[in-house]
């Protein structure tokens, strides 16, 4: 290599290194590389060379060409590389700040609730039924084997209208309206708004409850059973041993108050089920002739069965909520626990 | 019903532990609420007696006692009790004793003198909640004897919680039976013998009302000291039973209702005029009664009348000016059956809840009068003396309750419990019940005992049975579903996916009260006549809602007061419309909000929400409920709501709800600095939608032509498409208004509307002239029919 190209090259070698640039790395490409590059322009002068000098001195500036193309394209990788990289930085964010859109908000503990319960009892086949919340006295209390003057009325602490209309205070009517308008058999739940004229620290005027109903050929008390110790269990998500104590409901028989073990102290005793062991969570029994009767169903051909829960103390149990007033107070500190 | 269990001990034989006790009542329906012992926890007390009682040198409502606890030495105690007095026998708390609310007593000095110990008051024991100087003990109470020992204190006490069908257990005579009948031991009842008349006096008894009271036995007896002292144990009783004793006349028939449950009444002889008449009242009668009120009497009241005058509210309470009380010496005493539907509510309707109420019209044995009537007369006779008559019983048998004979099935009985019980065990625990039964073939016949009058039908006795095998011991069984799918419409938006719809738009649910301030309701909802409650809690929750509104304003303020300036919140439920002849109780859902448009961000202006916020909203909930129905915003006027930003929604010309901006007047009286938007459609809109009906996408490009045009500010937006849509035919695919401009080139009172309007058709590419016709009939349409202009 004549001591020209080699300086040449070296030349072209720094001032590739030097370019800072991918675009000042074009311009010392055309430069040197370009159509009229200096190194191209070197094979130009090949021709004033003597024959036998110009293969080498070919092979020479292709070396050089080659050498300078080599580090130009290592140097743009490079330089692209770093402006990539710039790029990049330059478009950086903080990633902890919050992003733009509405956050959601959410459902009312009791409907969470509700919801919970009504998928669990449509898995296995129940019905969703509703009635209206202003109630006659005869569905409300006649059809369901309590007449005027019975002691279990003044347990019910009714909102009336007129003699005859009240706000209902169980959701037990539904059962009566569901078998007047479909008969037997029936498989529904009955959730819903009922009514009680009583507010203080564990009472509210309204609260909620899901009623179920079943009549078949063939029901039992075992059917009974099952259902409800499956639902518990399911509910709370816990293997907890319930408890079926006889009690008294006029449209039941045999009835059933149903205890859970208390998912707070397993059984053991603690405040929240007053050293009991035991929690009070529905009440249930035997559809009673009378309230069959009263609907126009065969008492003789069809048992079934019956239950009532309260929503808002399954809330309480389930999410920890030890002030039952609080439900209806709406207060978004409280709502926004229920996302 | 609280039970002293040393009590029932004498009656029947029960297990050791209480606790075994409770958990066996509770499992047989008799739930116990709570065990306690018959007074609360003390210790170191003793009988003392007092030997002598001098003035405190110092002061003047003081006294020093000495008293005796049966130690050798007296102790000097300082006491401030009126009826200390030298003789009297009452509870000496040593030095060193704990009372009740945990008091340690020790020696002091009152006044300058040293006192060693305090005599107690019933009250400091916990044996009372009234104070009335010290506890007087009988004179035979031994001097030094242990107080919990000697009055048995601690005798547990089981508080059962009794439903109502359980009548008969509302007696230690029926809890025996009952816990006999449990634990398969005998029941003792107490020895009762007729008591010999040694008077002729007697007063006559006439049932003018025969159905109401069929049995009623009555006895003379002269010559009662009634103001004798009631026995400690029998006072006793009555206390844990939770019955204050008052004197012992009163005490003893209070006595035998706990004992047999029959409630018991005295009379004062001399008040009474004639014979006893029970009957009737005539309405307007008036009574005045034992604990001070006068009640002016229904019609057909049933009453225990003399020949004058109502002299008790029969079953539920005496009559004030007859009761016996300090003068009182001749007495005569009622033992009767009242039926339960002649006092089933009576009491409730004059105010009144009583123990004899209580019990009358659950329903009490129609059996015990008699002996009731002899055991009181022999306990007078014993703790104040006395010359009975003869008792007078007036009956009407063909009234009494008659023996109800009940039909049982042993198979229907296993086929409703889903059980294998054999007819042994079935018989054997009716036998035990008081209702052997009698087999007739496939089925047995049970004839109910008097004590329950909850025993009419089979399913009755199929319970007890259930009751007695131990519900527990019941099977549980887990049986295949039918196979059938229910019906599912898809016409319908489940309320689930709504609720989610404004959930995750932010909204969070409220639950409000269904019953509002009528004050609130009527601001907000003055056309509607609101239902309102006959015995409402409140007047701020008297009256029905008729729209979600009010309970949702109410809960803006709720949590404006309370900080919360960005306050979006919906419910779902029911709204009351109508009279109750004809009313509506229909589903709706309703939604709020105020405050900041969106949450406070770093990258975002501030703005307040605003009615297109809002109606953004709305939009999103038609497009659930009716993608492809016509739904219409017009603009209309609500009392509620501010008159330039209120709309009217429809559905297929139906009007379905309300939006708009909360009337600033309303929302001065509420005191909200923000605007509030509100809500309210109708849930029925959500069902009825279509299915989805295919349509072929087109394979041809779609073209868009913007357009300008200038309108007068009352042409609607809606208008301005309408319009469009009519004169671009079917071609036009959409209209998107994407801007809307007023100022500088729109004349006052006009402004552009911006519009691209997209064409396609299905069969082939549109031409550009065909799009320009149509644009050119758009523009022409505006003009004629809308006076718009095209803006350059």
């Amino acid at each position: 290599m004549t001591d020209e190209l080699q300086a040449l090259t070296e030349q072209a070698e720094a001032a590739v290194d030097e370019a800072g640039s991918v675009a000042a790395l074009e311009e010392v490409r055309v430069a040197y590389l370009g159509k009229k590059g200096r190194l191209t322009e070197q094979l130009k002068q090949l021709g004033k060379l003597p024959a036998d000098e110009r293969p080498a001195a070919g092979q020479a500036i292709n070396a050089a060409k080659q050498r300078v193309t080599e580090r130009l394209e290592d140097r743009r990788a490079a330089l692209e590389q770093a402006e990539l990289d710039a790029a990049l930085e330059a478009d950086r964010v903080d990633v902890t700040l919050p992003g733009r859109a509405e956050q959601p908000g959410g459902l009312h503990p009791i409907t969470r609730t509700l919801q919970r319960i009504e998928s669990m009892f449509r898995g296995v086949g129940f019905a969703i039924a509703e009635g209206p919340e202003v109630e006659d006295d005869y569905h409300n209390f006649e059809a369901l084997n309590i007449p005027a003057d019975h002691p279990a009325r003044a347990m019910h602490d009714t909102f009336y209208f007129d003699a005859r209309h009240l706000l209902r205070t169980h959701t037990s009517p539904v059962q009566i309206r569901v078998m007047e308008a479909e008969g037997a058999p029936v498989r529904v739940i009955a959730p819903g708004r009922v009514y009680r004229c009583d507010s203080d620290l564990t009472h509210t005027p309204m609260f909620h409850q899901v009623e179920g109903l079943v009549v078949d050929e063939g029901v039992t008390f075992g059917d009974l059973k099952a259902v409800l110790e499956d639902f518990v269990r399911q509910f709370f998500e816990a293997d907890l041993a319930l408890r079926f104590r006889p009690s008294y409901f006029p449209f039941t028989e045999p009835s059933a108050e149903v205890d859970v073990e208390c998912m707070f102290c397993h059984g053991d005793g603690c405040r929240v089920c007053s050293g009991s062991g035991w929690l009070e969570i529905l009440g249930c029994g035997m559809v009673h002739p009378a309230v069959f009767e009263a609907a126009g169903i065969d008492a003789e051909r069809y048992t079934g069965y019956a239950f009532g829960m309260g929503v808002e103390r399954l809330a309480m149990l389930r999410y920890g909520v030890n002030d039952l007033r609080i439900f209806f107070e709406n207060d978004l500190r409280f709502l926004r626990q229920f996302r | 019903m609280r039970i002293s269990e040393h009590w029932l001990r004498e009656w029947v034989a029960i297990p050791e532990a209480t606790t075994e006790l409770a958990e066996r009542l509770t499992m047989a329906g008799l739930e116990v609420d709570v065990v306690e012992t018959a007074a609360p926890a003390f210790s170191g007390v003793v009988i003392g007696e007092i030997i002598e009682c001098e003035q405190h040198p110092d002061a003047e409502r003081l006294r020093v006692c000495q008293v005796s606890d049966g130690t050798d030495e007296p102790k000097t105690v300082v006491c401030g009790a009126p009826n200390a007095v030298a003789g009297l026998k009452a509870p000496f708390a040593r030095v060193g004793a704990r009372l009740p609310e945990g008091m340690k007593i020790k020696a002091a000095k009152l006044r300058g003198v040293k006192s060693f110990g305090m005599l107690c008051a019933a009250r400091e024991l916990g044996l009372s909640e009234e104070s009335a100087g010290l506890m007087a003990l009988p004179a035979d109470a031994p001097a030094g004897g242990d107080l919990r020992e000697w009055l048995d204190l601690d005798d547990p006490v089981i508080e059962v919680e009794l439903t109502p069908n359980r009548s008969d257990c509302l007696s230690m005579a029926g809890v025996a039976r009952e816990v006999g009948v449990l634990t398969r031991n005998p029941v003792s009842e107490p020895a009762i013998e007729a008591v010999l008349a040694t008077s002729e006096a007697t007063l006559a008894v006439t049932l003018e009302s025969p159905a109401d009271c069929p049995r009623y036995c009555g006895r003379i007896i002269r010559g009662v000291d009634t103001g004798a002292p009631t026995p400690t144990w029998l006072a006793e009783r009555l206390r844990r039973a939770g019955i204050r004793p008052l004197s012992i006349v009163v005490d003893i028939t209070n006595y035998l209702m706990l004992e047999l449950g029959q409630p018991m009444h005295a009379f004062d002889l001399a008040t009474l005029a004639g014979g006893i008449r029970v009957r009737q009242a005539q309405a307007g009668e008036r009574l005045a009664l034992l604990n001070g009120d006068t009640v002016t009497l229904a019609a057909g009241t049933l009453v225990i009348a003399d020949d004058q005058k109502p002299v008790a509210l029969a079953g539920v309470m005496g009559g004030g000016d007859t009761a016996v009380g300090d003068g009182t010496t001749d007495i005569f005493l009622e033992a009767a059956f009242f039926a339960p539907s002649a006092i089933a509510g009576r009491a409730r309707e004059y105010g009144l809840h009583t123990d004899s109420s209580h019990r009358f019209e659950r329903g009490v044995d129609p059996a015990r009068c008699r002996e009731a009537m002899e055991r009181a007369t022999a306990m007078v006779l014993t703790y104040a003396g006395g010359e009975p008559g003869p008792v007078t019983e007036a009956m009407d048998a063909a009234h009494l309750p008659e023996a109800r004979r009940v039909t049982l099935r042993p198979a229907r009985a296993n086929a409703l419990l889903g059980t294998a019980i054999d007819d042994e065990a079935m018989r054997e625990t009716l036998t035990r019940l008081g209702m052997a039964p009698e087999e007739k073939g496939d089925h047995w016949e049970v004839l109910a005992p008097s004590w329950r009058f909850d025993i009419a039908r089979e399913v009755d006795l199929i319970e007890e049975i259930a009751r007695i095998h131990g519900y527990d011991r019941l099977p549980s069984r887990r049986t295949a579903l039918p196979a059938s799918i229910p019906p599912e419409s898809e016409s319908r938006v489940a309320l689930a996916r709504i609720r989610s719809l404004l959930v995750d738009r932010g909204y969070h649910e409220a639950i409000t009260y269904s019953f509002v301030s009528e004050a609130l309701q009527s601001a907000l909802d003055p056309e509607h006549t609101p239902l309102a409650l006959a015995n409402p809690l409140s007047s701020d929750m008297g009256v029905m809602r008729s729209s979600l509104w009010p309970g949702l304003v109410g809960a803006v303020v709720h949590n404006r007061n309370r900080q919360m300036a960005r306050v979006r919140l919906f419910e779902a439920g029911l709204r009351f419309r109508g009279t109750l002849e004809a009313l509506d109780q229909t589903p709706v859902i309703a939604g709020v909000v105020t405050g900041p448009a969106f949450a406070q961000h770093w990258d975002e202006p501030e703005r307040p929400v605003g009615f297109f916020d809002l109606k953004g909203d709305v939009e999103a909930l038609l497009a659930l409920a009716a993608p492809e129905r016509g739904c219409r915003f017009e603009a209309e006027s609500h009392p509620a709501l501010h008159p330039g930003q209120t709309a009217r929604v429809y559905l297929e010309d139906r009007p379905i709800g309300w939006l708009g901006a909360l009337h600033p007047r309303q929302a001065r009286a509420l005191d909200l600095d923000k605007a509030v938007y509100l809500f309210e459609l109708e849930q029925s809109a959500f069902q009825g939608r279509a299915l989805p009906a295919f349509q072929p996408i087109s394979r041809f490009p779609a073209i868009r032509r913007d357009l300008a045009v200038v309108v007068a500010e009352s042409v609607t937006a809606e208008s301005v498409r309408e319009c469009i849509r009519e004169a671009a035919g079917e071609a036009l695919q959409s209209v998107q208004l994407f801007d809307v401009y007023r100022g500088k080139g729109v004349q006052e009172g006009c402004k552009s509307l911006a519009m691209g309007l997209i064409v396609q058709d299905y069969s082939r590419t549109l031409t550009d002239e065909e799009v320009d016709a149509i644009q050119q009939d758009v523009i022409r349409a505006l003009a004629e029919g809308l006076g718009a202009e095209l803006r350059e």
